[in-house]
């Protein structure tokens, strides 16, 4: 990597009470990059989205935005950088409707930027017919939706994405990773934490692999063999 | 027949004052899962408050708009200094916080202004009532209370339902680690939680301080009282909260009718059968 990376971390550990989740994970996203994290269950990716969103304590100078150190700030202070992490499970706001989750997302927002609730809508059409509907009466997938258009609400310009497919039949799946396309499309930086292998490295230009709380391999997707994703996925 | 509806009458209007002493605690149950065992002893505080200003010669009404703000501001520090740092998956820390409060504050009201039982004098207010024809009668400053007591209800329900803040403040309640991936500073919405919660009592305060004498020691009732309220109305609406405060309140003055000795007891009793009926209040909440 010649030029500066967006986001780095650097030798970056985090803990669950004694637990140490993740072990010295260094990383780097370029602008305009889709990096995605590959691992098997409780490899530390979900973790390491939390660690940068500043959902869970790291050291200061292992979380670097521009070249800043923002490893020191908490989650609230975070996303008005410009980092916004769409959380595992959807974790809509369950009193809330549509609209209002969709608003809620823009709470936090000091930029201007492409994204407002209209340009939400036209990303997903079908959540404007929906938008004083109860967001616990939508199917996972209108949910997953919400749940995007409420981080692009901030304007971010780096989306973290924990499992987007989870839970989704193929058919929304392929639905959320179109809208990802016109989400990347208009210059977001995009790390993406999935299982679903063949999705993931669909619209990544690099990918890391975790495997218990450390990096296992890393590369472009085509430059990684099956064998080796095999590897350093099973730690075989 | 006449005495009953006078009484069921009566009973409302006393509802009013009760939901005033739930309503604060009725907010930062549902935005923090705070219990706050201190609730009732800051209502008496208030009370005092309200009392020292107007002993000074400040008038009533100007009395109580200095107190509300200034009850506001206590509470906003009290959580960001104090309760904020006792805040975490374990409930207990900040019981047992409330609970120190309230003995503090009985205590240092007891240190301050003895064990005397005070009252605010409105003046001709006090005995002012509406007649409703048929020999009923309604008291003007009860009706004032159960008015203040709706009025908070739809200022609260406007700046939680219609405004931004607001939508902060129920994202935060509904689960307060993707609210701080909004942007959202969940401490300084509990700090401003309790800013309101005891602005409420201010006014709650006021009305109770009008009503009937007041002394250091009648805190913990007043807290009872809310928490029945609280808990009768189902935790899921503030609406919930005045319906509860009325079902204690009618209870209390239908027990007194039957047998004046019976009046606080009644209150109780009806709480324990709608807990028997009832578990989980009358307007349970959809999802917990």
């Amino acid at each position: 990597m010649s030029r500066l990376a967006m986001l780095e971390t650097c030798d970056l550990t985090a803990f669950y009470g004694d637990f140490q989740a993740l072990f010295g994970i260094t990383f780097a996203l370029n602008e305009g990059e889709t990096v995605a994290i590959i691992g098997a269950n409780g490899a530390g990716k979900s973790t390491f989205l939390k660690a940068i969103a500043g959902l869970l304590p790291r050291p200061a100078a292992a979380v670097r935005l521009d070249g800043r150190d923002i490893g020191a700030l908490p989650a609230y202070e975070i996303v008005k950088f410009g980092v916004a992490l769409v959380p595992e499970g959807r974790r809509l706001f369950s009193s809330l409707s549509v609209e209002e989750n969709l608003l809620v997302g823009a709470y936090g927002r000091h930029t201007g930027g492409p994204w407002n609730i209209e340009t939400v809508y036209q990303l997903f059409p079908m959540l404007r017919e929906r938008r004083h509907t109860p967001s616990t009466a939508l199917s996972g997938g209108q949910q997953q939706m919400v749940a995007i258009g409420r981080s692009l609400m901030s304007n971010p310009r780096i989306l973290l994405c924990d499992e987007l497919s989870l839970g989704l039949a193929p058919i929304v799946i392929r639905d959320i990773y179109a809208a990802l396309a016109d989400i990347k499309a208009r210059g977001t930086s995009v790390v993406l934490v999935e299982q679903d292998l063949v999705h993931a490295m669909s619209v990544a230009d690099r990918a890391y692999c975790f495997q218990e709380g450390r990096v296992s391999l890393s590369g472009r997707p085509a430059e990684l063999t099956r064998d080796a994703i095999h590897a350093a996925y099973f730690g075989l | 027949m006449l005495g009953w509806i006078d009484t069921l009458l009566q009973g409302i209007l006393l509802g009013g004052l009760y939901s005033l002493y739930a309503t604060g605690l009725s907010v930062i149950f549902g935005i923090m899962r705070l219990v706050n065992l201190a609730h009732g002893d800051l209502i008496v505080l208030g009370a005092f408050l309200i009392l020292a200003a107007t002993s000074a010669g400040v008038p009533l009404p100007v009395a109580c708009a200095v107190v509300v703000p200034l009850m506001f501001a206590l509470g906003y520090v009290l959580q960001s200094v104090l309760l904020n740092r006792a805040l975490g998956r374990n409930i207990l820390p900040p019981l047992l916080i409330t609970f120190g409060l309230s003995i503090i504050v009985q205590n240092g009201l007891l240190e301050t202004f003895s064990a005397d039982t005070h009252r605010l004098d409105v003046g001709s207010l006090q005995s002012a009532s509406l007649p409703l024809g048929g020999g009923i009668a309604v008291g003007v400053m009860p009706l004032i209370c159960l008015a203040a007591a709706i009025g908070v209800i739809l200022v609260l329900n406007g700046v939680f339902y219609r405004t931004a803040v607001g939508r902060a403040f129920r994202a935060t309640s509904d689960d307060v680690e993707i609210a701080q991936l909004m942007g959202i500073n969940n401490r300084s919405i509990y700090a401003l939680t309790m800013g309101i919660s005891l602005a409420v009592c201010a006014l709650a305060a006021f009305f109770l301080g009008t009503r009937a004498n007041f002394d250091p020691s009648i805190g913990p009732a007043r807290l009872l009282y809310a928490f029945e309220a609280v808990i009768i109305g189902g935790l899921s609406s503030l609406w919930g909260t005045l319906a509860g405060g009325i079902v204690v309140g009618v209870a209390q003055t239908v027990g007194a009718h039957i047998d004046p000795e019976w009046q606080i007891l009644s209150g109780h009793v009806a709480f324990l059968i709608v807990l028997v009926i009832r578990p989980r209040g009358l307007f349970p909440r959809a999802v917990d």
